[in-house]
């Protein structure tokens, strides 16, 4: 019965998330456009972030290995 | 400890005020206020248990998500009212007439947004009708909405028994008749209900002075005036007292009748931080100091407000360092005990007995029989000269419609249950009771780490919530569970700290008061309110032992 446990957190979790930010006042369509709006911006943010976070970390270290190369170039 | 029965403190009344005036402070003639074995010692007993008050604040991370939860309600209370603006919601909140459409708006300061917008959705925790008497337990009627708050209508049911955490029934007193309520069936069938008439006119009845001499007795003052309406005996007497020229120093957190009856007077009023001497102190000084405004002059009367216990805070007023500080300044103190009146003190004759002191140090003794004697009305004791002065010079004692007899007749028999002279001791078990009742659930309620604000002696305890969400579903799973609590919002606590207000009764069994600390543990988990870092442990703490067995 591991699933029916798993579930009952999940629902949990939803509840919390509901009475934290407010939505459990709220009417249903209400309720439903404020969670299609989140959705929306957290996939946005995963989106950018899956994208481009290799290429920043990339760039960075060429940047920092070059500094450190030409630093280790002029104290030879 | 007084004895029970109130032998030991005497009377406040005229003969004894006149034997004292003679100069003899000692011997034969106890002074009025002072219990008796007090006395004995050469001093009067002045409360020396350090005041254990707590008003912690909540982890950075509720706070933000408070504001973020009513920034969304607010964000949403624009969208929908631009729908409404539009047309294409229908409004059911007040709106202007078409003809007024010009003018200047009505219905668009923040209040009414709040009200139209945040208010209405969770507006079913306030206002419930109840069929019963408010004892220790009720009966609620059951009310749905089909229109989300917008309109109720009752489904017919009836809720029984719900345990009653919110009337303000300190004592047990608001209950259903009793053979002891005899005197008060008697006093309603030979004088009636309606007075008719004003003090002024044909209104005073020999059960007002009964009364009023009993209050002065309670009391240990020399006199007393009972007024209708609590309400009404603050807001008509202030402007009584004071007028253009004095200066009131009134407490941040006042209750709406003292700031009513102090605007009405036309006094200036300055606000001092909450049961906060050093702000207190620094406005004396500068009144005394710097006299009225522009020309510079001595301010006609300085008149202190402060309440005894404040409902929202469940604080209690610093009342030793405010009569040190009015004797210094040579001011007048006027304290409203609403709350504290009956409830605290070790035989329930409010704050100037549980500080242990005298009754002559405050000039205006105010409070109200709605809550620890079960009737309605208020009450202003003091000197005579104060007493006789507002007979004469009161609105309410010139407009106003006088006590009803009946209501008359309960307070008196309330006041002798607790004063014993009914020739029972079950009034001062009831106020020893409500003392165990309310240190007993503070300390489980801290225990559990929810955060308290308030002394710890005060029977009103806020538990604060603050996200709305959680302040409408905390009230609706605790009715679901049979328990009745009062929430409060906005207007009345600032915005970010809506709390749910529990009153402790003498009623309480202690099986009550355990049903209804396991469904709030339960609650607490369930909505994650326990938020206090200061959480105390139920096991007693290691190092009160002396010895330690480290040397063997």
């Amino acid at each position: 019965m591991d699933f029916k446990r798993v579930k009952d957190y999940f629902s949990w979790l939803y509840y919390q998330y509901q009475i934290i930010s407010c939505c459990a006042v709220l009417e249903p369509w209400e309720q439903s456009m404020f969670n299609t709006i989140l959705l929306t911006i957290v996939a946005m943010v995963v989106y950018t972030a899956y994208v481009f976070i290799p290429i920043h970390i990339r760039l960075a270290w060429e940047f920092f290995s070059k500094m450190c190369g030409y630093h280790s170039t002029i104290s030879n | 400890m007084a004895n029970p029965g109130g032998g030991a403190i005497c009377n406040g009344n005229l003969h004894n005020h006149e034997k004292q005036s003679d100069g003899s402070a000692s011997g034969n003639c106890p002074k009025n206020g002072i219990v008796k074995e007090a006395q004995q010692n050469g001093w009067p007993h002045v409360y020396d248990k350090p005041l254990v008050e707590s008003f912690e604040e909540a982890p950075l991370h509720v706070m933000v998500f408070t504001y973020l939860g009513y920034g969304l309600g607010t964000l949403f209370g624009y969208l929908r009212d631009f729908l409404r603006t539009c047309g294409i919601e229908k409004c059911n909140a007040a709106i202007e007439r078409e003809e007024q459409k010009d003018f200047v708006p009505l219905y668009q300061n923040f209040e009414n947004f709040y009200t139209r917008n945040l208010y209405m959705r969770i507006r079913d925790n306030w206002n419930r009708p109840i069929c019963s008497a408010p004892g220790s337990r009720f009966d609620v009627m059951e009310r749905v909405s089909d229109d989300y708050n917008w309109t109720f209508r009752f489904t017919g049911r009836i809720i029984k028994d719900v345990i009653n955490m919110g009337s303000y029934n300190f004592l047990g007193l608001a209950a259903s008749y009793d053979e002891s309520m005899r005197t008060v069936k008697d006093v309603l069938e030979e004088y009636g209900l309606g007075v008719a008439s004003t003090r002024h006119e044909m209104g005073t009845l020999d059960k007002h002075e009964e009364l009023e001499n009993l209050v002065a007795k309670f009391l240990n003052v020399e006199a007393a005036m009972v007024f209708g309406m609590g309400f009404a005996t603050n807001s008509m007497n202030i402007p009584a007292l004071v007028g253009k020229g004095c200066l009131i120093l009134s407490d941040e957190l006042n209750h709406a009748s003292l700031v009513l009856g102090a605007r009405l007077s036309g006094a200036t009023i300055r606000i001092f931080k909450h049961n906060n001497m050093q702000s207190l102190e620094k406005l004396l000084r500068d009144a005394v100091i710097y006299g009225q405004p522009r020309i510079r002059r001595a301010w006609k009367k300085i008149l202190i407000l402060v309440e005894g216990i404040y409902s929202m805070e469940g604080s209690i007023v610093h009342l030793p360092q405010i009569v040190a500080l009015k004797k210094k300044y040579k001011a007048y103190l006027y304290i409203d005990e609403a709350h504290s009146i009956g409830s605290v003190g070790p035989t329930g004759r409010g704050v100037v007995e549980f500080f242990g002191l005298d009754p002559r140090d405050v000039d205006v003794l105010m409070g109200t029989f709605t809550k620890s004697f079960g009737a309605s009305g208020g009450y202003i004791a003091g000197r005579k000269d104060l007493v006789d002065y507002l007979r004469v010079h009161s609105h309410s004692a010139v407009y106003a419609t006088s006590m009803s007899p009946p209501i008359a007749e309960q307070i008196i028999r309330s006041m002798k249950f607790i004063m014993g002279l009914d020739g029972t001791t079950q009034g001062l078990q009831r106020v020893r009771q409500l003392a165990k009742n309310t240190r007993y659930f503070r300390q489980r309620l801290n225990e559990m780490g929810f955060i308290i604000y308030g002394n710890e002696e005060s029977p009103v305890i806020p538990l604060l919530l603050y996200m709305p969400a959680k302040v409408a579903a905390f009230a609706r799973h605790l009715l679901n569970r049979k328990i009745g609590v009062v929430v409060v919002g906005f207007p009345a606590t600032p915005l970010a700290e809506a709390r749910a207000r529990f009153c402790v009764s003498a009623a309480h069994t202690r099986e009550m008061l355990d049903t209804v600390l396991e469904n709030l543990d339960e609650m607490g988990d369930l909505l994650q309110l326990k938020y206090s870092r200061h959480r105390k442990s139920a096991r007693p703490e290691l190092y009160d032992e002396t010895s330690f067995e480290l040397d063997d």
